[in-house]
């Protein structure tokens, strides 16, 4: 193992890591402030119920998002150096962007929201929440700009002297389609985990109050719940289904080897077909490559909205590579310009299929509960509940591990349309001053120490979801003389 | 090479956003360093956590921005320093975890040993950074080894010089005493007395020991007469704080040991000036503000960005400490809401 591998494996690990949190608090946050909104408008005791329990849930889930984004800022100054030396004049920017416009703002305002119940007046209370969510969304968008960059590097030029990349255009980097469809499609995905999540606790809960003979409970407080999270996976996962469609066209344009990984394409078809299930040889050759079963005509379809499209091979694309990038690395070395074909074509085949869990749960909860004011006591349901909750989680996960070794062996890759010597090998970003015991030491800590928060997670997030939505008190309606009066807070730590 | 005036202007916002950071996490690392030493039981306990309850995350994104507009304005200095700094900055960051989610889940659960453990998470993150900081800062001021290529080849043991050390003796000290006279300031009662004792007395070790430091600073690397001010004005920070936590006045003490922590920060940079990161090793090898900036371009953008959205912050942080201006009691601490470690029944809810 070298350094770089070191490095990679850590990446993977503290980022997918952070993923894994950073979708629910996007996707929880805006139906938290929908539920406070409910309640504000309708007045009825449930929507504050829930936005108490879902509320609460949302700041166990916050806390790792915070503490695990921390890591990331540094991150690429720590185990990337070489790599942030030869972009940092573009990439940094949105970084410190995303500081100044989106986290300043999420901290801040979730500070006054968890802790302003009885100090701010309610509509400011609520702008609060609003202002959360809406800055979790800023932040998506400004570290997508920079990821997208990496992906397609737009509006940059290559300086000679410096040997790095220079910003030529901030709008083009802020333009960048690669951008625009990554974000709707990442905060599509995160309100496919939001909604499911919503549906899957309220889901289980309804089952287990109405088996305990509480309906009256179940249906004024569980199923308005499952009804927004039923909603909510309605329209998101259309959403997530249109904008994979377009990130699939684009990537056909700027990363076809990405695409022709993706699908285990060996040579160059027209009409190609989208396999279900390939079998071959994990050594990432070619050759024994099989795909059992297909659907015809899909993958030209995505990659080029044609059924008949042309989509070129993986040694096709090796080739043309080799001709404009060269055939060896600075070090001398051959390049193998495709990435891990069994990891890319599973990854993505993963990435879609679980999509089945919310989609299922969602047919389910329709049929359950379609008549007006009707709850459900079964079982299935219940177990459909649990199981489905993770899918999405997982289904994300996969699509960044798709996106980000489908890059690979490039960190920056090369636009086909834009400045050639805007592009770097991933082994040539690794911190060249850093030694592989330190890179070790690292990885080991954060492992163990992710994998221990990650339990203490499960545990609290289990713990308080099934203890279900207690009843609460309104909170005093507020004006500056009784924020200044002497009783006890209405929430301290 | 004359540097861009925009050089200049973003390695002055870099060290306001190390003055934000430090000035406002200093206090928050100062609470949660004194809360076990300082609170007698768990009511007490919560009672210091809940004076920064509300603020704390705001504060610590100042060092997630000063870290991301390091990357944007001096792309090289950020390579280099995180690259080079690796394992005391490991270490930091192993803190700063545990402390934010111990804050979040400290009560979340109703339980003794819970709450203990978490409570130790606290102390631990918060003293490591409080210190690590300090000798960060010293090792920067004093210089590293870095080769032709930029590259920082001091090793983890060349950084734990006796000036280093006294760097991170100081911001531990600093801190301490800066949350002290906050906890003096935010609190009531018979507590708030025994957090100005405190503070009283950690005021003259802390002058002691950080003058000692700025003063070594000036003498040995600092090549400007002008930062005698901040030495002085850092001295006056600290005796002032001394001075006026004595009298009562915890407002004035607060300001002032604000003021002593801008001081040093003021100095720091100063020192540092036109370098970002000496090289003791051969002077060539240094990184400067010219050699480590990003490209006008970039910076033309982030001033833009910053000019509009820094008073803005500004403005919000300022007004939520606005909104929790009220001293805390104990009597003002609500029961423990934490769930049981486990659930007595399926639902404990509702009956
Ligand atoms: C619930 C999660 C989820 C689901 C069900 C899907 N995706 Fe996805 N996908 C993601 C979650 C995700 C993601 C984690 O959010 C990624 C990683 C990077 C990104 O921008 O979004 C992603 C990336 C990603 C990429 C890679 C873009 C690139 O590398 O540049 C493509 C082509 C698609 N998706 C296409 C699809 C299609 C055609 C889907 C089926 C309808 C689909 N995704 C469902
Ligand atoms: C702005 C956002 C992101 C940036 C800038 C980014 C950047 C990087 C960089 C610099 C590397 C190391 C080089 C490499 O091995 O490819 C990397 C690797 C990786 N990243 Fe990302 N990443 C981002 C988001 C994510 C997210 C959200 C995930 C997953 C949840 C992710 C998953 C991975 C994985 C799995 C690798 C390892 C790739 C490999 O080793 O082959 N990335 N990324
Ligand atoms: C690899 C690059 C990434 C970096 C440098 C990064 C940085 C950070 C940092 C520093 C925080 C803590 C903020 C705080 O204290 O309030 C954070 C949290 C967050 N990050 Fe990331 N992050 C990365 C990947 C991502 C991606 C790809 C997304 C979204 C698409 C994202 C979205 C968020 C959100 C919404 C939060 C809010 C807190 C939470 O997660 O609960 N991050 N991130």
């Amino acid at each position: 193992m070298e350094a770089v591998d070191a490095a990679r494996w850590q990446f993977a690990i503290v980022t997918v890591y952070h993923f894994i949190f950073v979708p629910l608090t996007i996707g929880l946050s805006p139906l938290v402030a929908i539920m406070q909104t409910a309640w504000l408008v309708t007045g009825k005791a449930h929507w504050l119920r829930l936005t108490k329990f879902f509320g609460k849930l949302l700041l166990v889930n916050f806390a790792i998002g915070v503490a695990t984004g921390i890591v990331q800022e540094f991150q690429f100054g720590m185990n990337w150096s070489e790599y942030s030396r030869f972009v940092g004049d573009i990439f940094g920017a949105p970084l410190a962007i995303e500081g100044l416009a989106a986290f300043f703002i999420e901290s801040t305002f979730l500070g006054l929201w968890i802790f302003g119940w009885d100090r701010l007046p309610r509509k400011i209370h609520l702008a609060c929440i609003w202002l959360v969510a809406i800055a979790t969304n800023v932040s998506a968008f400004f570290i997508l700009a920079a990821n997208s960059w990496m992906q397609h590097p737009v509006g940059a030029i290559f300086n000679p002297e410096t040997g790095r990349a220079e910003l030529d255009d901030f709008g083009a980097v802020l333009l960048n389609n690669t951008l625009w469809a990554a974000f709707t499609h990442t905060v599509a995905t995160a309100l496919l985990v939001g909604g499911t999540f919503v549906t899957g606790v309220a889901g289980w809960l309804m089952v287990r109050e109405v088996r305990a003979g509480r309906i009256d409970l179940a249906r004024a407080v569980y199923r308005p719940a499952a009804l927004l999270g039923l909603v909510t996976i309605a329209v998101s996962g259309a959403g997530v289904a249109v904008s994979g469609d377009w990130q699939a066209k684009l990537m056909f344009e700027q990363q076809p080897m990405k695409m022709a990984a993706a699908e285990g394409l060996c040579e160059t078809q027209t009409g190609a077909g989208f396999s279900i299930l390939t079998v071959g040889d994990l050594s990432n050759s070619c050759e024994g490559v099989i795909h059992l079963i297909e659907v015809p005509g899909l993958t030209s379809y995505l990659a080029t909205g044609d059924f008949a499209g042309q989509v070129a091979g993986v040694p096709e694309l090796q080739q043309q590579m080799e001709e404009r990038y060269g055939e060896v690395d600075e070090q001398g070395e051959p390049v193998n310009y495709s990435p891990n074909l069994a990891l890319t074509y599973w990854s993505f085949r993963l990435m879609i299929g679980f999509a089945a869990g919310s989609a299922l749960l969602a047919v389910a909860a329709l049929w359950l509960l379609r008549k007006k004011g009707s709850v459900t006591d079964n079982r299935w349901f219940a177990k459909l509940c649990l199981i489905a909750i993770p899918m999405p989680f997982l289904a994300a996960s996969f699509g960044w591990i798709f996106t980000e070794t489908g890059r690979q062996p490039w960190v920056v890759v090369p636009n086909p349309t834009g400045v050639d010597m805007v592009r770097m090998l991933t082994s040539d970003g690794v911190s060249s001053s850093v030694g592989i015991a330190e890179v070790i030491t690292s990885l080991t800590v954060f492992t163990l120490l992710y994998g221990v928060l990650a339990v203490v997670w499960v545990k609290l997030m289990t713990r308080y979801a099934s203890h279900g939505a207690p009843e609460v008190e309104p909170p005093p309606e507020v004006d500056d003389e009784n924020a200044e009066s002497d009783r006890p807070l209405s929430f301290a730590y | 090479m004359e540097p861009h005036i925009l050089v200049i202007v973003w390695f002055v916002l870099i060290a306001v956003l190390w003055t934000g950071y430090l000035v406002l996490e200093g206090f928050d690392f100062g609470v949660g360093m004194l809360l076990r030493p300082l609170s007698k039981n768990d009511t007490e306990r919560r009672l210091v956590i809940n004076t920064i309850g509300p603020v704390w995350d705001g504060n610590e994104v100042w060092l997630l921005v000063a870290g991301g507009a390091t990357f944007a304005a001096f792309p090289e200095w950020y390579a280099t320093m995180f690259s080079g700094f690796y394992l005391p900055l490991l270490l930091i960051l192993v803190a700063l975890i545990i402390r934010a989610v111990a804050f979040e889940y400290r009560g979340k659960i109703d339980d003794d040993t819970w709450r203990n453990r978490w409570d130790w998470g606290i102390t631990f993150g918060s003293w490591v950074p409080a210190v690590l900081w300090g000798v960060a800062f010293a090792n920067l001021v004093r210089g590293v080894e870095i080769d032709a290529d930029h590259q920082m080849t001091s090793s983890f043991v060349d950084l734990l010089s006796p000036y280093a050390l006294l760097g991170g003796a100081t911001t531990a000290l600093l801190f301490l005493t800066h949350g002290a006279i906050f906890l003096s300031l935010k609190t009531d009662g018979e507590f708030r007395h025994r957090a100005r004792a405190l503070a009283t007395r950690l005021a003259i070790v802390s002058a002691a020991v950080g003058a000692t430091f700025v003063v070594w600073t000036q003498l040995a690397y600092s090549d400007k007469a002008w930062t005698w001010a901040a030495v002085g004005l850092a001295a006056l920070g600290v005796v002032g704080a001394w001075r006026a936590i004595q009298a009562g006045r915890e407002g004035w003490a607060f300001l002032a040991s604000a003021l002593a922590v801008l001081a040093a920060v003021v100095l720091i940079f100063g020192s540092l000036y036109p370098n970002v990161m000496p090289a003791i090793n051969d002077p060539a090898n240094s990184l400067t503000i010219v050699n480590a900036a990003a490209t006008p371009k970039t910076l033309t953008i982030m001033t833009w960005v910053a000019g509009f959205l820094t008073p803005l912050v500004l403005a919000y942080q300022g007004w939520t400490y606005w909104v929790f201006r009220k001293r805390l009691t104990a009597e003002r601490i609500p029961a423990a809401i934490g769930l049981p470690l486990r659930a007595e029944q399926p639902s404990a809810s509702d009956r």
